[in-house]
């Protein structure tokens, strides 16, 4: 940074009618009143969602509750590699691996669970799986009545795919190959039966 | 013959202006919400029937909230602190006038060869007393005037919408309770054992003594030109010559603001500052003991701007509407509804006040208190003051208080303009560039080394 880089700015004039407080106070109040008439007279400039029958529209990459992604045979697309539990910052992730029953991939979850009471809903994870197998998705009402309910197993978090597959409100992320490099038909291969069947 | 006291219609008023009270703050608290969301162009309370039924709702979930004392307070004042908050706010509400009133008759000395010919006589003895009772009624055969006596009558025959009439301490009254609210608030923030709730009330006490002056001399104008602290009379002086706020512009200004400080309201809410203090003195509060602090808070905005609609904005007169002779069931309506219009309108300008100017820093409040509002009030006092002995004028002189009160409010801001001057002159220095990082540079070589704990 130069010197003539910096442009000096002067604060502006304080004026007699700036001093008295009182002009301002009154141009400060037909703003007050301006808002005041908009919002009484025409709802337009209203920003208020009436929350439970008005939805908001999400964008496809908000970071809600997690699903773990299913293959094309249903099957959970995870591979137990741990990627996603390590990369975790709030180590939420619990993932106890077992020797895969199918020909396909070595490992599969025995037991995945994701503690959504310590998550800090980051994305990292999604970031770090190379499979694509868990996301975060649209849903953000996320409530329950005890902790443990908080705590979502694999089948939880599998049901979770379905319902927002069944919505229609998949994240951008499987969309195939629009981001990252996971995503790219080349590496989706890795579990993607057909390609390991060659 | 005296001024009748009638222990049924005071009782009557009591609880009529209790009940109402309570409603209306519950609703002032909705108004305030409701306005605060169209200001921020929102929508506000709109579920509990559109909005109508939020403050029962709320009222009844802080009656069956848990009453939390926390462990380490000090539990008599903890508990004692909300009710004189409310007390205080209440007992200031009692010489307010809330509709139409008359200034009881004074007992003039019309005896001859009197030290106080023609000036109000209280007399002390049974003797004195028929002696001025005497010499009144044979004044008013004299003059075809009316004599005390009936003007006692009349006075005792109507209804006088004060809880306590006649009081003629009147205002001192209001500002002596008042102010005495802010023990609620210290005792609250002290006894609550924590240091935002302390700080707080320590603003708070600050604050409230040093805006008790400039809304003292304010009101001191009006009383001199009235010549009575009895707000009844003040009204009465204003349905005669005109409201205050004509002559004394200034002065309602600089009472406007006072009062805004003295009930704790934005731009003067420095005791409860949320973003600050937590919750200011009552963070430790919950349940009904808050809701009895939130009370007296918008009792006192309801009764400050009581007063401000009976000392500057002539109470229930609104020329050429209201007669004050007229006692029928709806000339009384009329004047009611004048005076809640107007009470309702202060109201509401506090709470779009709230949204248009910000909170000011604690020194620049006490630097608005002490350095500015003081020396003005001062000023535009010993103007009234002059004007209102030297009359230079005329009788009509008190109109002069009017250019005068601009005119001093003007030269303060070419005072305040040339004090300010250096400070505004130094922002235009230039601060020499030494490179990036220059004033950041770690002395390496510094004698000062941090102790070591693990040896």
């Amino acid at each position: 940074m130069k010197a003539e880089d910096i442009s000096w700015v002067k604060s502006p004039e304080f004026g007699v009618m700036d001093q008295i407080f009182l002009p301002a106070i009154f141009t400060g109040m037909v703003t007050t009143l301006t808002h005041m008439g908009n919002t009484l007279f025409s709802s337009k400039d209203v920003v208020t969602q009436q929350f439970p029958e008005q939805r908001p529209n999400l964008p496809a990459n908000y970071r809600g509750v997690h699903r773990l992604n299913r293959d094309d045979e249903g099957r959970v697309k995870c591979v137990a590699c741990y990627m996603c539990s390590t990369a975790c910052p709030a180590h939420c992730i619990d993932i106890v691996a077992a020797p895969s029953p199918w020909p396909d991939r070595e490992k599969y979850p025995e037991v995945f669970v994701i503690d959504e009471l310590r998550c800090i809903y980051c994305g990292m994870c999604e970031q770090a799986c190379p499979v694509d197998a868990i996301e975060l998705t649209t849903l953000y009402d996320l409530t329950g009545h005890s902790r443990e309910e908080m705590i979502f197993n694999k089948e939880k978090l599998l049901s979770v795919f379905d319902k927002t597959v069944a919505m229609g409100t998949d994240p951008v992320r499987t969309t195939h190959g629009r981001l990252g490099v996971a995503s790219e038909p080349a590496s989706r291969g890795v579990t993607g039966s057909s390609s390991m069947q060659t | 013959m005296s001024l009748e006291f009638s222990l049924l219609i005071t009782v009557i008023l009591i609880s009529a202006v209790l009940g109402c009270l309570n409603g209306g703050v519950a609703y002032l608290i909705l108004v305030e919400r409701k306005i605060s969301a169209w200001v921020q162009d929102r929508v506000g309370p709109n579920r509990a029937f559109y909005g109508i039924l939020q403050p029962i709702c709320d009222g009844v979930k802080l009656l069956l909230k848990e009453e939390m004392i926390p462990k380490y307070v000090d539990k008599l004042f903890f508990v004692i602190a909300p009710a004189i908050a409310l007390i205080t706010a209440f007992m200031a509400l009692a010489v307010v006038p809330f509709g139409p009133t008359s200034p009881s008759p004074i007992l003039v000395d019309y005896r001859q060869n009197s030290p106080t010919y023609k000036l109000a006589v209280w007399p002390s003895t049974q003797v004195e007393y028929d002696s001025v009772m005497i010499a009144d009624r044979n004044h008013a055969v004299e003059n075809k005037s009316v004599s005390f006596e009936d003007q006692v009558k009349n006075y005792n025959s109507h209804i006088q919408f004060v809880l306590a009439p006649h009081v003629d301490i009147g205002i001192l009254l209001v500002f002596a309770i008042g102010s005495l609210g802010v023990y609620g608030v210290i005792l609250g923030g002290w006894s609550s054992n924590n240091k935002y709730s302390l700080l707080g009330s320590l603003r708070s006490s600050a604050q409230l003594i040093s805006y008790e002056i400039p809304l003292g001399l304010s009101v001191l104008g009006v009383v001199l030109v009235t010549g009575s602290l009895n707000l009844e009379r003040i009204i009465q002086h204003q349905v005669d010559h005109g409201w205050n706020v004509l002559f004394q512009p200034l002065a309602m200004v600089l009472f406007g603001t006072s009062i805004f400080a003295e009930c704790n309201r934005l731009p003067f809410d420095l005791p409860e500052s949320e973003q600050e203090l937590v919750g200011g003195y009552h963070t430790e509060y919950s349940s009904m003991k808050f809701a009895l602090f939130l009370f007296g808070e918008y009792t006192h905005m309801i009764t400050t701007s009581f007063l401000m609609m009976a000392v500057f904005f002539g109470g229930w007169h609104l020329p050429f509407i209201t007669d004050p002779n007229d006692f029928s069931i709806f000339g009384i309506a009329l004047k009611f509804a004048i005076a809640a219009g107007k009470t309702v309108g202060f109201i509401i300008f506090y709470m779009l006040i709230r949204w248009t100017i910000l909170r000011f820093r604690f020194d620049q409040l006490m630097h608005l208190a002490w350095k500015i509002m003081l020396p003005i009030s001062l000023a535009s006092f010993t103007m009234l003051v002059f004007i209102v002995h030297f009359k230079p004028i005329g009788q009509e002189s008190i109109w002069l208080m009017c250019p005068v009160s601009l005119a001093i409010l003007l030269g303060s801001g070419f005072i305040g303009l040339r004090i300010s001057k250096p400070s505004a002159a130094s922002t235009k220095t230039k601060v020499p560039y030494l490179g990036h990082g220059a004033g950041y540079s770690v002395q390496h070589d510094s004698k000062i080394r941090f102790e070591s704990s693990g040896r």
